[in-house]
């Protein structure tokens, strides 16, 4: 694994779990424009990191498989119980 | 629908095995308030819920479940890999181990499998909700006993986290029973079940979804 793949995999967790708590809270204040602000503002970090790791690192995702790697690595550990990655 | 994310919710890291601690926390995988009983309760009570805050916390925070499901495994995986047979044995999780090697399955710490009386689907939304509640706080005091004997910080993270969760949760559940009970009859909430005996009026706050009236747009 490369030398900033552990680094950005920790920006997707920390993005993700801000989209997982906020996507609660718009649930029940659907009107909070800011709450709403916050969660489009972590999406795209999100994206933007996730794009980077899986071009960098290997997929998250099944569709973001790079063909370039010549391979189906989707099937590549560690997988995310095994405490590898 | 569910697509895989090839990662955890959050980062569970944990290099000393301790099979003792796997079997306690192995109730929070299939024990009567741990996070599999906790998604298919959520994940089948929203069927039932006439109002769209209701549906959406349900599914939301059900599907959030899944991802606890995979942390708590991804925990009692590592606390017992590569233990031999007589560490084991001499552990507690003897039993455990000779029906299933080092394999997860869902019981709970006293070793009672996984039932689906751990939870109801009640088809009524005030019902189910308090319902939700009360999984909430029963989950999160299973966290604070394990937490009691825990000592190991790798473990205690991402159980840290997990009763935090529980705690976020009940919030919401709350906030969505009040919503719920904003519909009903304000002399007795309890003369009739929305979602059986009078068919639920549309949400006033999402009537016009498309133009978010409710926002004041």
């Amino acid at each position: 694994m490369k030398e900033n793949c552990p680094q950005l995999l920790n920006m997707i967790d920390q993005a993700s779990f801000a989209m997982d708590d906020v996507l609660l809270y718009l649930d029940t204040h659907p009107c909070d424009r800011q709450a709403f602000a916050y969660y489009q503002a972590m999406a795209r970090a999100r994206r933007e990191a996730m794009d980077a790791y899986q071009s960098a690192c290997g997929p998250l995702m099944a569709d973001k498989v790079n063909s370039a790697s010549g391979c189906w690595n989707w099937i590549q550990g560690p997988w995310p119980w095994e405490g590898g990655r | 629908m569910w697509r895989y994310e090839k990662r955890l919710q959050h980062p569970v890291k944990i290099t000393t095995p301790n099979p003792q601690l796997a079997q306690f926390i192995a109730s929070q995988y299939g024990g009567p308030d741990g996070e599999i009983a906790a998604s298919m309760r959520y994940l089948s009570q929203r069927y039932a819920m006439p109002y769209d805050v209701g549906k959406a916390v349900l599914t939301d925070v059900g599907t959030e479940e899944l991802a606890h499901m995979e942390m708590i495994a991804a925990i009692i995986h590592q606390l017992t890999k590569g233990l031999t047979a007589e560490q084991i044995a001499a552990s507690g999780l003897g039993p455990y181990y000779i029906d299933h090697t080092n394999g997860i399955w869902p019981q709970a710490a006293g070793g009672v499998p996984l039932n689906a009386c751990e939870f109801q689907s009640k088809g009524d939304p005030i019902t189910d909700l308090f319902e939700c509640l009360a999984a909430e706080q029963k989950a999160r005091t299973t966290y604070d006993n394990i937490l009691r004997v825990v000592t190991d910080p790798e473990v205690c993270d991402p159980i840290r986290f997990l009763r935090e969760r529980e705690i976020v949760h009940f919030q919401r559940f709350g906030e969505a029973l009040r919503t719920v009970q904003d519909h009903l009859d304000s002399r007795n909430f309890y003369a009739l079940n929305p979602a059986f005996d009078n068919p639920a009026k549309p949400n006033p706050e999402t009537a016009n979804a498309a133009g978010c009236s409710v926002c004041g747009d």
